[in-house]
């Protein structure tokens, strides 16, 4: 079915190409400002500073690598799904271009300063108004394609692929409202405590909707392709769909726990928040069980690993992330390294590693040939996931022990420690992040150079066979 | 069946995601800044005050800075005065931040003189030893001041053309400092949040000279940024040959100078360390 005639492939190899450069930027990027923060003498004002540059880190990850690879995928799996070849292939490639046009001036403009400093809504108005364009393109081509399938039936990823689509649209078009002064500046529309309201009600739910539905619908495609097994239940998917997109979007205040913003709000978010276990876990446990009798392929086949630490990673990310929403722990821990190796998780252990399986999966059959090395695909799973449990395990013991001494008081009540005392002992902590980042930047360059030989591979026999 | 209908499913995806929506994001907006919760003190940004906000929001101080004390023992005492939405109702957009890399900065306007700020801003290790923030020397250059009276227009906050006027001349670094000297000043909360130290004021360790390295380790450590290391003065007044009582000088360093730009140690002191500091001070002599 892979290889049929027809489906606008092209354009998938273009995405897949592009978003990773990307996501090697973004990790760069991550690396460079984890040195900078461990050694401030690397700020090199005004361009090259932690305050203009981690910007550049999260928007290269989640809109380049993130989004880039979504894109990808959900051209690739609907088409397949639906049996039908996407509506507009001309489109699309107007989509690729404007992507790439968009992440290169998002790099640009937060380089220079220009920056609504609201978190994953950084880009001033010109920019993110082409990135409505962009997904605007991207949501009618798709959703096109699905109204004019050939498969009556819609599979469960294209369920959280049409969500993805709405989602995203609402959420940024509501948190990017903007009163412009020129072309470089603006101001947000709401006023202090809504606006807080109001982005962290985008904020998390850009979790949910760039982190939780697009690398659920590419899971749940994935593994029975990479296994050959069915999805455990059908029925569970649909219930955890629902229950998962309705839940979300009253969660976004946990991150706003203890602020003034009114404490019903903080409350619903907090129940919510706990709620979301249950169709977070539904996701795990039809992964686990479709596996019943297949555990074996965790040994023998290198994508399972991939798959199956990924959604490991997603359950235990969505054990940690209601825990942290309660707001006594919330009390503790917020402020400090333990949320950046909560995210970091997430971001690294989940979407990551079913990306890295997407793109292994996909990127031979696209172009015609086998993967060029699959013990490097090893080298490279290992490599990242001992990266990336460097990164997180590091930030919590780092974020439980600032948290304490902050809390630390003298017997007259005074408080025992000042910020700096509790701050110059994280040094030891951040050069060991730096060094996970290092080796996850090892392990990413191991796949991009196996990716290379892949397609590089997949040209040659192309060259042969016309000969 | 609704597996079937792509566009019936999608209006249900949306009417499912907008519920929470509506309820949690939506409704907030008929309690939060409501005019019957205004705090009457809390004054918008004058044209210096808004162009120094948005250096720090280009310079994206709220990565490693919160803008936000929460009603906790840790934070209150540490920083200050709880936030209240009523002092946040000019902020677009709100500046809270989410990781504290360096302190809160929700209260710190008033905290410093502005001298403390230069010498900070140009090289933070200079004052803060192991400090790792970023130096901002280069804000040293003129400010541009092209789109200040739009800026406030925009965001409908009064102005004078004396307040225009007054930008000429000004470099980035004024703008910046003027900015943090009102970030969370307008409500009066260190006049009336001051702690009192009740009791008589007796210092424990008069004429105990074992604890003069210690003194002389916590003055290094939280006065000698402003005060010198030997005493002599710089940002704040010299501090040799002080000809106050033990008493006196305890209060001070305890509760601070509000008017004068002194900040008050006693959160983060206590009161054994602080009579550690009086003590080393009353040592030192110009000879």
């Amino acid at each position: 079915m892979n290889q049929q005639e027809g489906y606008a492939d092209d354009i998938v190899k273009g995405f897949v190409i592009w978003s990773m450069v990307w996501g090697l930027v973004a990790v760069l990027v991550g690396v460079f400002i984890s040195f900078q923060i461990a050694f401030p003498q690397l700020n090199f004002p005004p361009y090259l500073t932690y305050g203009r540059l981690r910007p550049i880190h999260t928007n290269a990850g989640i809109f380049g690598w993130g989004i880039g690879s979504f894109m990808a995928f959900f051209i690739y799996i609907t088409q397949r799904l639906t049996r039908t070849s996407l509506w507009s292939p001309g489109l699309a490639k107007a989509q690729l271009w404007l992507f790439n046009i968009v992440i290169a001036l998002a790099a640009v403009t937060l380089a220079m300063g220009m920056n609504r400093s609201k978190e994953y809504a950084e880009l001033e108005w010109p920019v993110a108004s082409l990135v409505v364009v962009l997904w605007v393109i991207f949501a009618v081509n798709i959703v096109m394609t699905i109204v004019k399938r050939r498969e009556e039936q819609m599979y469960i990823s294209l369920w959280y692929i049409l969500a993805t689509l709405v989602g995203v649209a609402v959420l940024y078009l509501v948190n990017n409202a903007a009163i412009p002064v020129s072309l470089t500046k603006s101001y947000s529309a709401y006023a202090g405590a809504n606006d807080a309201n109001v982005q962290w009600w985008y904020g998390h739910n850009a979790v949910a909707m760039v982190l939780t539905t697009p690398p659920l619908a590419i899971f749940y495609y994935f593994l029975p392709k990479a296994t050959g097994v069915p999805i455990y239940s059908h029925r569970m998917s649909v219930v955890a769909f629902w229950s998962l997109i309705f839940m979300y979007l009253w969660t976004g205040a946990h991150h706003l726990l203890w602020a003034p913003v009114p404490d019903w709000v903080q409350t619903l978010a907090m129940g919510f928040s706990v709620m979301l276990i249950a169709p977070s876990w539904a996701a795990v446990f039809n992964g686990y069980f479709s596996m019943n009798g297949q555990w074996h392929q965790m040994r023998e086949n290198y994508l399972v690993k991939f798959l199956i630490f990924g959604i490991t990673f997603y359950g235990m990310q969505t054990l940690q992330g209601p825990s942290q929403s309660i707001r006594t722990f919330s009390a503790f821990i917020h402020f400090t390294d333990w949320v950046p190796g909560h995210v970091h998780m997430g971001t690294l252990g989940w979407v990551s590693l079913v990306l890295f399986a997407a793109i292994y999966y996909t990127i031979p059959r696209l172009y015609h040939t086998e993967i060029y090395s699959i013990p490097l695909a090893n080298v490279h799973f290992w490599l990242v996931l001992t990266g990336q449990l460097i990164f997180s395990i590091t930030m919590w013991i780092a974020g439980v022990q600032q948290a304490a001494m902050l809390n630390a008081t003298n017997p007259d009540g005074s408080l025992h420690y000042s910020f700096i005392e509790t701050m110059v002992e994280l040094y030891p902590y951040w050069h060991m992040r730096a060094l996970g980042g290092v080796i996850y930047l090892a392990g990413l360059l191991v796949f991009l150079y196996n990716i290379y030989q892949t397609i590089n591979g997949g040209k040659t026999q192309a060259a042969a066979q016309r000969a | 069946m609704i597996e079937k209908k792509p566009i019936i499913f999608l209006l249900l995806a949306t009417a499912t995601i907008l519920v929470g929506t509506i309820i949690t994001m939506v409704l907030p907006f008929r309690w939060i800044n409501d005019p019957k919760l205004a705090i009457a003190s809390v004054k918008p940004y004058t044209p210096l005050q808004l162009e120094g906000r948005d250096i720090y929001i280009r310079e994206g101080c709220n990565n490693c800075h919160t803008q936000t004390v929460r009603p906790l023992l840790s934070d209150t005492e540490r920083y200050g005065e709880y936030s209240k939405s009523g002092e946040f109702v000019y902020d677009q957009p709100f500046l809270w931040g989410s990781r504290r890399n360096g302190p809160d900065l929700a209260r710190i306007g008033g905290k410093y003189p502005d001298a403390w700020h230069v010498k900070h801003m140009k090289d933070p290790r200079s004052m803060v030893p192991r400090s790792n923030m970023p130096a901002y020397d280069f804000l040293n250059r003129p400010l541009d001041t092209s789109l200040s009276e739009r800026k406030m227009k925009a965001l409908k906050f009064p102005y004078t053309q004396a307040d225009l006027d007054a930008l000429k001349g000004k470099s980035e670094m004024d703008a910046i400092i003027a900015y943090m000297q009102k970030v969370g000043n307008d409500i009066p909360w260190r006049k009336t949040g001051t702690a009192a130290v009740l009791g008589e004021l007796k210092n424990p360790f008069q004429d105990n000279m074992s604890v003069l390295p210690e003194g002389q380790k916590l003055y290094a450590e939280h006065c000698a940024q402003c005060h010198g290391i030997e005493l002599a003065g710089e940002v704040g007044p010299d501090l040799r040959d002080l000809d106050q009582p033990d008493a006196k000088v305890f209060a001070t360093v305890f509760s601070g100078i509000a008017a004068g730009g002194m900040p008050a140690f006693g959160d983060t002191l206590g009161k054994e360390r602080t009579w550690k500091v009086v003590t080393y001070l009353k040592s030192v002599h110009k000879h």
